[in-house]
This record gives structure tokens, C-alpha cells and sequence, in this order.
């Protein structure tokens, strides 16, 4: 095994393409386990880790990027504000061991179904900036997950930066595990309210062979909160429509039966979150904001 | 490959270390240190917990070559160089909270964090923190009891400048 220390960005992109099966490697709390128990002996490890320029995150006019090597308890600790939803699924992300370690950007990389920031990422909104030696380009996150650990990435590329679009109204993640710490998620849904457009989206995780908006269930929630003039009201969605919203939800899972959870569960389970982060979202954004006029 | 680091404030270098090696192993098997313990290899236990440039981690997480030029602190770097138990160490052994002792030094490093960012933590705070490192043992309740009585014992906190902003 070679172990590759690529002093700068631009080093980094010339060995990926010299070596397009070297792995990279950042904060290696999912690939030291594959290592750990001989499920992968990569040929070339292509440690990212010292990329100074990966650590950086900055606001620009209505988005967040955030570097490839920053780690979630940056994104807890500095951008709950800006990006709800991601902060909430941060959170709940291993144990702080982990949080100190792990990366939005090897998150996407790994491309698990049950990644802990995928739904958030969704319905939020973002752009994966990737780079090669060949240069750069711009994949929406809708369309970076190919299969179950499969990503868009071409063999020599690499992810440079994620930029989060600013939430502009109340967002909400919830994630059902066997306990608060060190879990993946059984199920997850992330919900955002976004009251600039007068949309919401929904977003579910480990509960189909990749993490995917219920875009069935937002355009019949839309429609329902168009129709009844609620954004600018506030009043809240009718019971029926919620529960009809997250019934839609639901049906767009497509999830398995594991050792975490049967794939009954795991609909019911997505039902019930889809109403809770619903309720939450709403709730926050008539009491943050009072009736609107 | 050759490895160079500083482990408890000296500088150490294992030689014949394998690119795929967790930081683990070069502590216990090539340092001599076996106070970190290896249990889960996988980041679900908490037992191999150190701090690396100060930030908690798992060090069987940790490859080799990334600790490359870095600081690392184990439980062996706890007490001071006549043995004498860190304070932390001391509230440990008071409260009860070693059983079989396996956890034991990864809760030390985690609860040494933690005391650093909040000298004052709340029992939600120390949850928290600890919520990386599982005792088999059960003997959570002591722990608790462990972190909060080396709070109570600490100094009035001054700014420290570890803390995140």
C-alpha cells in the first residue's frame, strides 16, 4: 500500500489522475473501518487530511460553501443558523469522536442510503463542486446519489466543496435510531419550509436505495397550502392534508428489511416523521415570525 | 513507512509502520503505550479515544500517516511524571467509576475534553461528551458522578484557550 500526501489541491487533483483507484482519504471514520476489518486493502491511500485549503467554509450571497476536509462539529458549532436542517442532522452524526473527524464532503463520498446529512443537503438545496486535473464542474445534490454507495463522481475526480443554499425559513430533521449517539439511521426525514418561494420539500434517507426528495408529497402539499392562502396567513396545513402529505411521503420510500429495521417499520416510521418535522417547521415558523398580514 | 510524531509531549518514531495502520496500532504495538484500548476497530466504542492536536478521536479511525508531525495525548499522559493521578484520574477512582477498567481510559480523555470546553458542564453537557465510549460494565451512573465531582474540585475556570469558539 502507498500512502500519498498531497501538499496542496492541485497536487492532489495530478495524483488522483495519475491514480484514479487511489481512495481518498479524510477523516477515515468510514474507510479505516473497511480497512480495520480487510473488507478493502486499497492500493493507494490518498490522504486529504492536510489540505489546509479543504478546511475552509465562507458565506456567499445566498449559499454556504463548505470545504471537503471541514468536519460536522464545524458545521454544528458555526452554521446551525444558516443551514437548519444540516446542523440538526450533524448532530446526530456518530459521537463527538466522530463528529470531530468526519466530513460533509466524505459523507457524499461514502454515498451510504443512511447518510446522516443526505436529506438535509436535499432540502436545503445544494451543489457538489467537484475537480479533476481536467477541471470543474457543478453536480446538484438531487443528482449525486447513483445506488447504494455509488456517487457521481468519475474516477478522477475529486469533491472540492459543497455549497448549502441559506435556509430562508424554518427546517427540520429527525432520524430514527436505537439511541441518541452512535447510530445509523433506521430511517431519517428532513423537511424545509422555504416561504421565499412558498415551497416546502421533504426528504427522506435509509429508507430506499438512496436518499430522494418525495416530490409527490411536496406538489400535493404546495398545492394544498396555495389553494388555502396559508404562507400568507400562517395558518397551519388542515390535519387531513398533513396526514395525506405524510402518507405520500411514506410511499415514496422504497426501503428493505435489515438488521435495523423491517421495511414496514421503516414506512411507518417515515410517516410519523414526515407530520412531526411538518408540525416542528411550521410551528417555529408562525411563532418566529407572528402571523403574517 | 516512517513515522514521526509527539506522543505526551515527546517526540516518538515508529519505523516498518504499514500505509493501511490505525494510530491505535503504532500506540500500543510500536509505541509501547497500551493505555488506549482496542475493542470495536470500527468508532462505536470509545475505548481507543485520544486527542489528536487537542480534538477528541477514535484513534483506531486515525490512520497512521495522518498523525504524521501531530500531538497526541493518551491516558498515559494523565498523571504527572512521578505517577501521581490527574485530578480527573483521582475523581475517578474516588466515585467508583473503574469496573473492569476498559473504557476507563477513553472516558478519561473525553471527560478531559469536555472539562476544558466547560468547566461547569450541566449533566446533559456530560452526556454528551461521553456519549462516544460504552461501558459493558454499566457503570455509567459513577462515571457521571466521576466528571462531575473533578468539576466541582477544579479551580474557578479561566478562559481556556483550546475552547472552540
Amino acid at each position: 500500500m502507498e500512502f500519498l500526501r498531497p501538499a496542496t489541491w492541485r497536487e492532489a487533483l495530478a495524483v488522483k489522475a495519475a491514480h484514479p483507484e487511489a481512495v481518498p482519504l479524510a477523516g477515515g471514520t468510514d474507510l479505516m473501518v473497511e480497512i480495520n476489518f480487510d473488507r478493502r486493502r486499497p492500493e493507494r491511500l490518498l490522504d486529504l487530511s492536510r489540505l489546509t485549503e479543504l478546511r475552509d467554509w465562507h458565506r456567499e450571497s445566498d449559499t454556504v460553501r463548505i470545504g471537503a476536509g471541514v468536519p460536522f462539529h464545524t458545521v454544528i458549532d458555526r452554521l446551525a443558523a444558516e443551514l437548519p436542517a444540516l446542523a440538526m442532522a450533524a448532530r446526530t452524526v456518530g459521537s463527538p469522536q466522530i463528529r470531530n473527524r468526519a466530513t460533509l464532503a466524505g459523507n457524499l463520498g461514502t454515498a451510504s442510503p443512511a447518510g446522516d446529512a443526505h436529506p438535509a443537503l436535499l432540502v436545503a438545496g445544494a451543489d457538489v463542486e467537484v475537480a479533476s486535473a481536467r477541471g470543474t464542474r457543478t453536480v446538484p445534490v438531487e443528482e449525486f446519489f447513483l445506488g447504494p454507495k455509488r456517487n457521481a463522481l468519475a474516477p478522477d475526480e475529486l469533491i472540492r466543496s459543497v455549497a448549502v443554499r441559506t435556509a430562508t425559513g424554518p427546517q427540520q430533521f429527525a432520524k430514527v435510531g436505537t439511541r441518541n449517539a452512535m447510530v445509523i439511521a433506521v430511517c431519517a426525514v428532513a423537511l424545509a419550509l422555504h416561504p421565499d418561494t412558498r415551497t416546502v420539500r421533504a426528504a427522506i434517507g435509509s429508507a430506499a436505495p438512496t436518499p430522494l426528495r418525495a416530490r409527490e408529497a411536496e406538489k400535493f402539499l404546495n398545492g394544498v397550502l396555495a389553494e388555502g392562502d396559508h404562507w400568507a396567513t400562517g395558518r397551519p396545513p388542515p390535519p387531513a392534508a398533513a396526514t395525506r402529505f405524510a402518507a405520500l411521503v411514506a410511499a415514496a420510500c422504497a426501503p428493505v428489511d435489515d438488521v435495523r429495521g423491517s421495511a414496514d417499520y421503516r414506512r411507518h416510521a417515515v410517516r410519523v416523521l414526515a407530520r412531526r418535522t411538518l408540525d416542528r417547521a411550521w410551528r417555529a415558523r408562525t411563532s418566529t415570525e407572528g402571523a403574517p398580514a | 513507512m516512517r513515522l514521526t510524531l509527539t506522543v505526551n509531549g515527546r517526540e516518538r518514531s515508529a519505523d516498518h509502520v504499514w500505509e493501511g495502520e490505525s494510530l491505535l496500532y503504532v500506540l500500543r504495538e510500536r509505541l509501547g503505550l497500551p493505555g488506549s484500548k482496542n475493542a470495536c476497530e470500527q468508532g462505536e466504542c470509545g475505548s481507543c479515544t485520544v486527542r489528536l492536536d487537542g480534538d477528541l478521536v477514535c484513534s483506531c479511525l486515525v490512520a497512521a500517516g495522518q498523525a504524521e508531525g501531530r500531538e497526541v495525548r493518551t491516558v498515559e499522559g494523565l498523571a504527572d511524571a512521578d505517577g501521581r493521578l490527574a485530578p480527573l484520574q483521582a475523581a475517578f477512582v474516588e466515585a467508583g467509576a473503574v469496573q473492569c477498567g476498559f473504557c476507563t481510559p477513553g472516558l478519561l480523555l473525553a471527560a478531559e475534553e469536555l472539562l476544558a470546553r466547560v468547566p461547569r458542564p450541566a449533566d446533559a453537557d456530560i452526556r454528551e461528551a461521553l456519549a462516544g465510549n460504552l461501558c459493558r460494565c454499566t457503570g455509567y451512573e459513577s462515571v457521571l458522578d466521576a466528571v462531575r465531582l473533578a468539576a466541582a474540585r477544579a479551580p474557578a475556570p479561566a478562559a481556556d484557550p483550546e475552547r472552540r469558539p
